[in-house]
């Protein structure tokens, strides 16, 4: 049972970071209909802006508390890809907005592989060591279940972005633009909202969400390298399309799920005879499962709100 | 509409044109080429830098003492990019169109047993200067390794897990790694046989991040200690998740752990691991002391295993070239094959029927973020 237990923790930390990084990628669906294939770049490069930043900064914030200083490296890790996030918009599926939507889609992976190997040429290619934002102690709860501290702030730090997205997205007028270009870009546009300006704010917000995830994520897994964006990445669009695309409470849903069953697998597939190495194959047998039998996602059909 | 079609049958005619008369230059030139296959980027970046880094250095080292048989030589390296598949694919690069004399490469065992058959066939002697697998040099008799072998490493740390008076034991194995379920394999026969009991066999597979569900299942069964036959990269992260989850048993591994990023990573995660190893830094041998001073000239650090051993490949196969007098892959293979007690970096090597090497191994442990030396073990 406190095996049990510690299997469930372990699954809701890790799902919590899937269900940012699914975030992005069901914002940017909503407004623009495509999947962003870079997103998973962008949290790679948040979490190197991370290291970075705690490099150049990080002799001028030792004086203070840690939380001030993960703060800012957070904060300014976010506003740094969020301008990225933005810029990728505007140089590569700007021009391709009104072509069919299959060249937008071939693009992000373009942009995606462009990211990556370009990372590989300047971080370089070895497996860098993430420095622990968040001085590292154990909590220890009932019984023998462990949980850290990192973990414990990751958890938090992911609510309450998701409650911050949420009052964004459902009470200012940004929000309700992003709303209203979901529901029919011609029609917002004809009732004054700019577009364009609408579209760069989500891929702002969805870039600055993507670099959260990936600094909480190096925190965790204390070692980046250009390519770990892609695992996570693909393991969040799954979350967002089990949760059904374009549905905000559905992503986050969606990335609990893929976390728990992930980790349960991982614990108890030895126990039945499976090789450990199943537990990722799982996340891809729930999202044909999905497909298959409800293609719209566990919460697409019953919430029409779209963003 | 014409002139469109004639120009798009333009370009791929220059360009083989271009490509002809490369292939032309290379005829013409003078130069022993030798080959390597290295994984510069990706998973086992650190290990393919090091290899290329002792391989360079051997090439440079030749040159400068005026080349082999009266010619220059040429190294061309590859990067497979720790991918599994990408090491054959580079390598009858290497081969069928760089038509190189002899082939260095890899460290995985994996990606050496990828290159193993391709060279055999071609009949290109090929020298490993890590992989450990046992397999790797049964491929054929064209393959070569300047290493001890798996199962030999396994016994060693089953030995050693004993006598440290670790009974009950779990294992973590990398499923996507030759060499890792080999090295368990190995550790497990010998381990079981000598009165240790393997209480839980958990895996993992390379570029994993989280092993809190394996290590989990590890704390409900409460062991002496973890055998884990991995690679830097994820042993690392294994080490400092098992002691988030408040598991303290001490770790022990094979040369996959060989790296500095381990411990940058898993900081005090592996204070007091040990793990099984070539050779020692801290050897006071001639060899040993003066290869270390000579890197530290040129890189200012330590070298790794992987440099040491890839200038011993390298180095072990020139000499083969001088001796045999040709470069010719039937001649060096033979001289190969008969290699005894050539003076290495790594100990000296004495090549056995099976083309393995017999070398004694180090155990060395992780003290206050430095690695150490334990002990020696003799074959």
């Amino acid at each position: 049972m406190e095996q049990f237990l510690q299997q469930l923790l372990n699954g809701l930390f890790l799902g919590s970071i899937y269900a940012l990084i699914a975030l992005g990628y069901t914002m940017v669906y909503g407004v623009l209909r495509f999947i962003n294939f870079a997103h998973g770049d962008v949290f790679m490069l948040g979490a190197f802006s991370g290291l970075y930043l705690n490099k150049w900064l990080g002799p001028a914030l030792a004086p203070f508390h840690w939380s001030l200083s993960l703060t800012v490296i957070l904060v300014l890790s976010m506003a740094l890809c969020a301008a990225l996030g933005i810029l990728i918009e505007f140089l590569a599926y700007r021009p391709l907005r009104n072509r069919p939507r299959l060249n937008v889609l071939i693009t992000a992976i373009g942009v995606s592989l462009l990211i990556e190997y370009t990372g590989q040429l300047v971080f370089g290619a070895t497996q860098q060591p993430f420095p622990a934002l968040i001085p590292a102690d154990n909590i220890a709860l009932t019984g023998n279940l462990a949980v850290t501290n990192t973990q414990m702030i990751v958890f938090v730090t992911v609510v309450v972005l998701l409650v911050a997205l949420r009052y964004i997205v459902m009470s200012t007028r940004m929000g309700l633009a992003m709303r209203a270009l979901s529901l029919n870009p011609t029609a917002s546009a004809l009732m004054g909202v700019n577009n364009s300006v609408v579209i760069s704010f989500t891929f702002g917000l969805g870039s600055a969400l993507a670099a959260a995830g990936g600094i909480l994520y190096a925190s965790l897994y204390p070692s980046v390298e250009p390519f770990m964006g892609i695992i996570p990445g693909l393991k969040a669009f799954i979350a967002a399309v089990l949760g059904g695309i374009g549905n905000i409470p559905g992503a986050a849903l969606g990335g609990l799920i893929i976390g728990v069953t992930e980790t349960l697998v991982g614990g108890y597939s030895s126990a039945i005879g499976l090789p450990t190495g199943y537990k990722d194959g799982v996340a891809f047998v729930i999202l044909i499962l999905i497909l298959l039998f409800k293609p719209s996602g566990l919460l697409g059909k019953t919430e029409r709100e779209k963003v | 509409m014409l002139d469109r079609l004639l120009s798009r049958a333009a370009l791929p005619l220059s360009l083989s044109f271009a490509l002809f008369l490369t292939g032309c230059g290379k005829e013409a030139s003078t130069d022993i080429v030798i080959g390597e296959v290295a994984s510069l980027t990706g998973g086992t970046a650190a290990w393919g830098k090091a290899q290329n880094e002792g391989v360079k250095m051997a090439v440079e080292e030749i040159n400068a003492a005026g080349g082999i048989l009266g010619k220059k030589v040429k190294l061309i390296t590859e990067d497979d990019q720790s991918k599994n598949g990408e090491a054959a694919t580079v390598t009858k690069k290497l081969v069928s169109r760089e038509n190189v004399v002899a082939l260095i490469g890899e460290i995985a065992s994996s990606k050496s047993l990828e290159m193993a058959p391709i060279c055999q066939k071609a009949s290109v002697p090929m020298i490993s200067p890590g992989s450990t697998n046992p397999k790797v040099t049964e491929v054929g008799d064209f393959i070569f390794r300047v290493c001890f072998i798996d199962p030999f490493q396994g016994t060693v740390m089953a030995k050693f897990a004993l006598s440290k008076g670790w009974k009950k034991m779990a294992v973590m194995t990398d499923v996507k790694q030759d060499y890792s379920v080999g090295l368990t394999q190995f550790f497990k026969e010998h381990f079981t046989k000598n009165g240790g009991t393997l209480a839980v066999e958990q895996s993992f597979s390379t570029g994993d991040k989280d092993f809190k569900a394996q290590l989990t299942a590890i704390k409900a069964a409460g062991v002496d200690a973890i055998f884990v036959p991995g690679y830097y990269a994820e042993v690392g992260l294994i080490a400092s998740q098992a002691r988030e989850l408040g598991i303290n048993a001490p770790m022990c591994g094979g040369d996959g752990w060989d790296d500095a990023s381990l411990i940058q990573v898993a900081g005090k995660a592996v204070e007091g691991c040990y793990f099984s190893n070539h050779f020692s830094t801290e050897d006071k041998s001639e060899a040993i002391q003066g290869f270390v001073k000579k890197y530290q000239s040129l890189k200012n650090e330590n070298p790794s295993t992987f440099v040491a051993l890839g200038y011993d490949s390298t180095m072990l196969l020139f000499d083969a070239m001088k001796k045999a007098g040709s470069t010719d892959g039937k001649a060096v293979r033979d001289v190969l094959a008969r290699t005894k007690d050539f003076p290495g970096i790594t100990g000296n090597i004495t090549l056995d029927e099976k083309r393995n090497a017999t070398k004694s191994a180090v155990i060395l442990t992780i003290k206050d973020g430095q690695i150490v030396y334990v002990e020696t073990v003799k074959p």
